[in-house]
């Protein structure tokens, strides 16, 4: 049987994705809030309605960032031409669309951390080479990196980006507030027509300048805030 | 700040790198009074680091500084977004993250301790983040805790038994403690201590130089 | 203003360096409804002389601020962005060379309820160019809901990205969630060439030192004052007189 139509050789979901963008993925995501902290610290976030604006915002703004970026991380991992050179390049695209600090700094902390896991779990040589052009390279690169080198497309790249930009603020929502898990998982389910539109638009070719650049106001604020807060829970 | 991903800490059998031990047990049994403790009597002999996983932003972090037992650009606290034992057992990406870091500014070490946050007594260290670790409990927490056991107090390469000083006023019978131990933890060793009556732990601290010892001898750069 | 038809007008205004040093506003090209007038030696303003801009107007505006001169460019009045027949878009190009100075800190822009507008900014600088660009959005006039609008800040410096930045207003859940606008009604930001060590946050105000040199005062507030005051505390915080 042609591999290419065998769907248990070619399956329609790559697991490659699910284990990507996995909470239980050891990558240290689950000690970032995405901003909930202080939104909850400030009272903006307070119960399940307003976890759902938080998050519906947070994905279509640097959610949408993070998937562009990390679709063309991963296209830029499968080249032509070898993405080595361009990494840092690629890099500067993420901090220039970054501009609070405090978010600049858990981007790279949790780019870091995957991809040291993805050295391990999917030991490529374009990953060894992302490490040593950039050693701490900002979340949407290490994960389009790794998503190349575990066998996902730019695509699917960007729906666990996009799923990133939002699982984690949810999770930590849940945590903090102690909302119904059940009911805030409603809410990401509820997300999912959002999630396809975001992926979806997040395309691997095209120049890089012109990659979407979505700025959240009061999620600058709030980072910036949490990094001066006394007490705190969560890393970002 | 950030770990260069070295090789060697990759290594998976550790070789030239320091021992790294954890320190768990449930919130107030004198975790962090342990490894200012252990600070406080190996550091004129070892070369340490310290990581803590504080609930609280670094509040234990702080009080090692403020103690002075460790030049405090030797102490890294690490957030662990309200799961404590997730960060030391199932996703351990953030404390390996700072024990590199420490190794990379210091090292060579000989020793790093993680000190995890106040949890339960289901609460253990990954082998991928410890080497050996230290489960304290306190004796204000009942004699029965051994015991009723759990991962921390069964398989703890070493249990310590704190604030033995307050065994007459709870009432807690050590005796009963150590037998219960011994009974579900086999050949492993407990060590009964008061931190407040003997501020180097010295029974304590002579198990760690032991395995640190062990260690190096085992795991020397270039052994193999 | 019923029945007026959509415009295509461009502008321009150019520095060169005056001949015993200093600049000289050596082109000044004013094309309605943007018309420019020169205010001092080295001041330029924007005055509208058409309502508007309204939707189906192109609109650009080219600044070149020449090696080693200075410019400030500011407007006489908030530019109202009113509904017509499609998208209205006004589309600055600003060139600012070496040793170079410009300011650019018009009043704000208001969002009419049902405008679909964009505003694109595009910033090239030299390595030692000194820019101060503020940019300010109202939601819509007093108690109006806020039209559409798709504002994008490219700033580059020697051809290297140094703040790239989208706002897009217009889905009231989205304008409204906590993560983006929350309650406010303006939101307004300054970007400097200036670079700070620390950031420095207060009520609904950021002073952020960005990746590579520079910062940005991003600020959030419920009234067009409340935004500038705020932004001036931030650009004052960024460089003290």
């Amino acid at each position: 049987m042609d591999p290419a139509v065998n769907p248990a050789v070619n399956p329609a979901v790559n697991p490659a994705l699910l284990l990507l963008a996995d909470s239980r993925l050891p990558a240290g995501g689950h000690a970032h809030s995405g901003g909930v902290e202080q939104a909850v610290t400030s009272g903006a976030v307070h119960d399940v309605p307003s976890l759902a604006g938080f998050l519906r915002g947070r994905l279509h703004t640097a959610g949408t960032v993070a998937a562009a970026l990390t679709a063309a991380a991963c296209a830029c991992a499968a080249g032509p031409p070898p993405p080595e050179p361009a990494w840092g390049l690629l890099d500067a695209e993420v901090d220039a669309r970054t501009a609070a600090p405090a978010q600049r700094e858990a981007s790279r902390t949790q780019g870091r951390l995957l991809l040291r896991v993805a050295r391990r779990v999917w030991p490529s040589p374009v990953l060894e080479g992302l490490a040593r052009a950039v050693p701490n390279p900002h979340h949407p690169i290490a994960l389009g990196a790794a998503a190349h080198a575990a066998g996902a497309t730019p695509e699917e790249a960007a729906m666990a980006a996009a799923y990133h930009a939002v699982g984690g603020a949810a999770t930590a929502a849940v945590r903090l507030l102690g909302l119904d898990p059940v009911a805030v998982h409603g809410l990401l389910a509820g997300l999912a027509p959002d999630l396809a539109a975001v992926a979806g638009a997040a395309r691997s070719g095209g120049d890089w300048e012109s990659l979407p650049a979505h700025s959240s106001p009061a999620l600058d604020l709030l980072a910036e805030q949490h990094a001066r807060a006394d007490v705190r829970l969560f890393i970002s | 700040m950030g770990a260069n991903h070295e090789d060697h800490h990759h290594a998976p059998d550790g070789h030239g790198r320091a021992l790294r031990l954890g320190v768990g047990g449930p919130v107030g049994s004198g975790k962090t009074a342990l490894v200012a403790a252990l600070c406080r009597t190996l550091g004129p002999s070892l070369s340490l680091g310290v990581v803590t996983n504080d609930i609280y932003t670094t509040e234990d972090a702080e009080f090692l500084r403020r103690a002075g037992v460790l030049d405090e650009e030797r102490i890294l606290a690490v957030e662990t977004g309200c799961c404590p034992h997730t960060a030391i057992r199932d996703d351990i990406a953030a404390n390996l993250d700072a024990v590199e870091t420490l190794e990379d500014r210091f090292g060579p070490l000989d020793l790093v301790i993680v000190e995890s946050g106040g949890d339960n007594l289901t609460a253990t260290f990954s082998r991928g983040l410890a080497d050996r670790q230290i489960f304290v409990l306190d004796v204000s927490g009942g004699d029965k805790v051994p015991r009723k056991g759990g991962p921390g107090v069964t398989t703890a390469d070493l249990l310590v038994v704190n604030k033995t000083d307050l065994a007459p006023m709870v009432g807690a019978d050590l005796g009963v403690m150590d037998r219960d131990a011994a009974a579900v933890r086999g050949a492993r060793p407990v060590l009964f201590t008061s931190i407040r009556q003997d501020p180097t732990a010295a029974t304590v601290a002579a198990w760690v130089s032991e395995q640190v010892a062990a260690w190096s001898h085992a795991h020397a750069a270039h052994a193999s | 203003m019923p029945g007026r038809r959509a415009m295509r007008a461009g502008a321009a205004v150019a520095t060169a360096p005056a001949p015993g040093g200093g600049t000289l506003v050596h082109r000044l090209a004013s094309a309605p409804p943007l018309t420019l007038r020169q205010t001092g030696p080295s001041t330029v303003h924007l005055v509208s002389t058409a309502a508007g801009p309204l939707g189906g107007d192109r609109l650009s505006l080219d600044i070149d601020v020449a090696p080693h001169t200075t410019l400030e460019l500011g407007s006489v009045a908030a530019g109202l962005v009113l509904p017509g027949h499609g998208t209205s878009e006004f589309l600055v190009t600003a060139r600012v060379g070496a040793g170079a100075r410009l300011r650019f800190a018009p009043e704000p822009t208001v969002l009419a309820a049902g405008c679909e507008h964009r505003l694109l900014v595009r910033l090239a600088l030299a390595a030692d160019a000194e820019v101060l660009w503020r940019e300010e959005i109202v939601l819509g006039r007093h108690g109006e809901r806020a039209g559409r609008c798709h504002a994008r800040f490219d700033a580059t410096r020697d051809g290297r990205p140094l703040l790239r930045q989208e706002f897009t207003v217009g889905d009231p859940a989205l304008d409204s969630s906590p993560a983006v606008y929350g309650a406010a009604r303006c939101v307004g930001t300054t970007f400097l060439t200036t670079p700070v060590k620390e950031p420095v946050v207060a009520e609904g105000v950021a002073v952020l030192p960005l990746a590579g040199p520079g910062t940005l005062v991003s600020a959030l507030a419920a009234d067009a004052v409340e935004l500038r005051s705020r932004l001036e505390w931030g650009e004052r915080a960024v460089r003290p007189a």
